[in-house]
């Protein structure tokens, strides 16, 4: 069987809807950041995929930007965590609730 | 030299109240301003008016027996604007003469009086600049050329009569007089400025010589059409009938004796309320124009004369009893002006500034000793303690009742007489009538005040003394003035019997100024009384009014007035002053304040409901809108998805609807 490009996008889809999931369900934070990554590298997955059918190099070019600011981003994000920790003893996302109206 | 006459006093009033009474000389100089300085510069500039306007005086005098004309200064032009311009000047001609000689000669004496009335008072320099700033109005009014420079004149006397009245502001009853008095006199300001609008329509000018050499010239006068006349001659008059608190504006003067007395006797009694009486005389060729409104100020004149001393019979306040003289008097000053008798007017105005001044000085007298007592029931026997002020005050009251050879036997004799040869015969008997109340009232007064044993209280009484010689000196020149003051005028009859008098010299005058002498309305002259019959009618009226009072007041006032209690429903009527503010209050004053209140509840309710109901809507809404801001990570999450899937099912529809 011969994969095409609708494999790949299944495969995202799902990678993302898995990604939503885990976003909208989990309550440690840190499950919830690596949510979101599985949510960014599903679009990377389509950027590849689409930048191959079209047989350009833009694409790739996007995905290996998006990953090099990715990996700056977690840092920060997991700073965050770390200083959230320290802060409230736990990594329940459900007590960072200060915002409400 | 005419503008100095008018400036000292503004210069007093600005030394006093912009460097005293401010406090800026304490900042300055370190230290307070001694009250002898203060009250030194106050009188200092109306006596440099009183110099400067007899000086004027003798120079008019000087030329009008060469058949000169009046002094005139026109300091800049004020208003110049297409076919309106006034002047910012000043005339002194015979009639503004006499007026700036009796208010600044009689201020001049009341000023001398205040140093010792007010003495200690905390705010001496702002009294004395109030009294000077009044003055000066008064001089603009007076000596003004044009018909605006007299309104300004006449607001300002209405504006620092305001700041007088309620000069113990801190007294919210004397403050409310102010107010009073001010909001009362607006109803006859209005009438006046229109009535200077009809001038100006008709005149194409306001000024004096213009306007009253247009009139001078018959063709010009017989083409001023009837009611215009009427109209410009009414609403003037109801600018007078404010100021001079005739009825039915008087209600507001009696009220002003809150302010303190020596002010009572220079604005309400000797000058300012006699603005009405110089306005009708310097406008006495356009009310001739209208024998109608001569009517009309005959019977309001003769009606206020009359009810005012029916009121002023049955007062217990000293000042009360004067102010409603003073009404009453002025009703006599208008009864003349109403049958064209201008130069009565004045003579009678001239007196009554002596006598009535000395009465109210001689009552601020009484007042002070007596440790600010002002009910007469409660006094009584005060002739030993008070010598001079009791024997002026005797010579005052004699000279208002019309005695023979004081002032004011003269003034009212000649007004009577120019009544009933005008053919007033009805309104010579009320003149008469009422010549007898104000000899019974007043006699009434001085027993009470004066005679009898004491019915003050021990502490009280121990108290009682003669005022100092600031005060008692002005009460002994007026004295003078008001027991020789009617030899001003004396009629002509008396002069051609004494060859020695010289007769009719105001008269005479004032002939520059005033239209010619003598009833200005035909009526049918009576043939009964001579001219010494008149006068011995008016003596009869003030004998048997000075007899009667004395009859009944000479053992105190009577059980009766004492409990507060009178015995007749009419006494009571009289001493509740007819109960004309009662009728104001229920007519005007309780509708207005109705319809203010429900505007104002118009405004709170309706206006500011609608303006609060629209915060409060957005308050509300925002904060069940903050609701969804639950604070929950995932809730936004979700609504971001929710969103994200809305926008591409949405995006999806239209592209399938083919969009």
């Amino acid at each position: 069987m011969e994969i095409t490009v609708s494999h790949y996008a299944v495969l995202a889809s799902m990678l993302f809807a898995t990604g939503v999931y885990g976003v909208l369900t989990r309550k440690n934070i840190l499950v919830v950041l690596m949510c979101l990554e599985l949510m960014l590298n599903s679009c990377n997955l389509l950027f590849v995929a689409f930048s191959r059918l079209h047989e350009g190099a833009a694409g790739h070019v996007f995905v290996l930007m998006a990953i090099t600011v990715a990996a700056a981003e977690v840092a920060v994000g997991l700073a965050f965590v770390v200083s959230v920790y320290r802060q409230r003893r736990s990594l329940d996302i459900d007590l960072l609730r200060i915002l409400r109206g | 030299m005419l503008a100095l006459i008018v400036l000292a006093p503004l210069a007093g009033a600005a030394v006093n109240g912009l460097l005293h009474a401010t406090g800026l000389w304490r900042r300055i100089a370190g230290r307070d301003i001694s009250p002898g300085a203060v009250a030194a510069v106050a009188c200092a500039s109306v006596l440099v008016s009183a110099l400067l306007s007899t000086r004027l005086f003798l120079d008019l005098l000087a030329r009008d027996a060469a058949g000169g004309a009046p002094a005139t200064q026109e300091l800049f032009a004020w208003i110049v604007s297409g076919s309106l311009g006034v002047s910012f000047g000043f005339l002194f001609d015979s009639l503004s003469a006499v007026m700036a000689l009796v208010v600044t000669w009689v201020g001049f004496l009341i000023h001398v009086y205040s140093v010792g009335y007010m003495r200690g008072d905390r705010c001496f320099a702002r009294y004395f600049a109030y009294l000077n700033l009044f003055v000066f109005f008064m001089l603009v009014l007076v000596l003004g050329d044009n018909f605006l420079m007299m309104f300004v004149g006449w607001e300002g006397v209405g504006l620092a009569s305001y700041l007088l009245i309620g000069f113990w502001h801190g007294d919210s009853f004397r403050a409310h007089a102010g107010r009073k008095a001010f909001v009362v006199n607006r109803v006859g300001d209005l009438g006046f400025i229109l009535g200077i609008f009809f001038v100006f329509a008709t005149f194409g000018s306001l000024d004096y010589l213009e306007v009253f050499s247009m009139l001078a010239d018959p063709g010009f006068a017989s083409g001023v059409p009837a009611a215009t006349a009427t109209a410009m001659a009414l609403l003037l008059f109801a600018g007078a009938v404010g100021k001079s608190a005739q009825f039915p504006l008087h209600v507001w003067l009696p009220d002003a004796m809150a302010g303190p007395t020596a002010v009572s006797a220079l604005i309400h009694a000797a000058t300012m309320v006699t603005a009405g009486v110089y306005m009708m005389s310097r406008c006495a060729a356009i009310f001739s124009l209208s024998p109608e409104t001569m009517n009309v100020v005959l019977a309001v004149a003769a009606f206020t004369a009359f009810f005012a001393a029916t009121i002023a019979v049955a007062q217990n306040d000293i000042k009360k009893v004067l102010a409603y003289s003073t009404v009453s008097q002025l009703g006599y000053m208008f009864m003349a002006a109403g049958v064209g008798a201008y130069a009565f007017a004045v003579f009678h105005l001239v007196t009554h500034a002596f006598f009535k001044a000395l009465l109210f000085l001689g009552a601020g007298s009484v007042i002070h000793a007596a440790a600010g007592e002002q009910d007469i029931r409660k006094m009584g026997g005060l002739r030993g303690v008070m010598p001079v002020t009791a024997a002026t005050f005797l010579l005052g009251a004699l000279a208002i009742s019309g005695f023979p050879l004081l002032s004011g036997f003269f003034s009212k004799d000649e007004i009577l007489s120019a009544l009933y040869h005008g053919g007033r015969g009805f309104f010579w008997t009320a003149g008469v009538v009422t010549a007898g109340l104000t000899a019974f009232y007043m006699t009434r007064l001085y027993v009470l005040v004066f005679e009898g044993r004491t019915r003050m209280d021990h502490a009280t009484r121990s108290r009682v003394h003669e005022s100092p010689p600031s005060m008692t000196v002005p009460l002994v020149l007026l004295a003078v003035l008001s027991v020789f003051g009617g030899f001003l005028n004396v009629p002509g009859f008396m002069g051609e019997t004494f060859g020695f008098l010289r007769a009719e010299l105001l008269g005479e005058f004032l002939s520059s100024s005033l239209p010619p002498h003598g009833p200005e309305i035909a009526g049918t002259p009576p043939t009964g009384f001579g001219h010494w019959t008149l006068a011995g009618f008016s003596v009869l009226a003030a004998v048997a009014g000075v007899a009667a009072g004395a009859v009944a007041y000479s053992r105190g006032p009577g059980g009766a007035a004492v409990s507060g209690k009178t015995a007749s429903a009419l006494g009571r009527a009289a001493s509740g002053k007819w109960y004309v503010d009662e009728m104001y209050e229920a007519a005007l004053c309780a509708p207005f304040r109705r319809l203010s209140g429900f505007f104002s509840d118009f405004d709170r309710s309706l206006l500011d409901g609608a303006v609060d109901g629209l915060g409060s809507f957005v308050a509300n809404a925002s904060a069940r809108l903050s609701a969804l801001q639950t604070g929950f990570l995932r809730h936004y999450a979700a609504a971001m998805v929710g969103g994200a899937l809305a926008v591409a099912a949405l995006v999806f529809l239209f592209r399938s609807a083919g969009f």
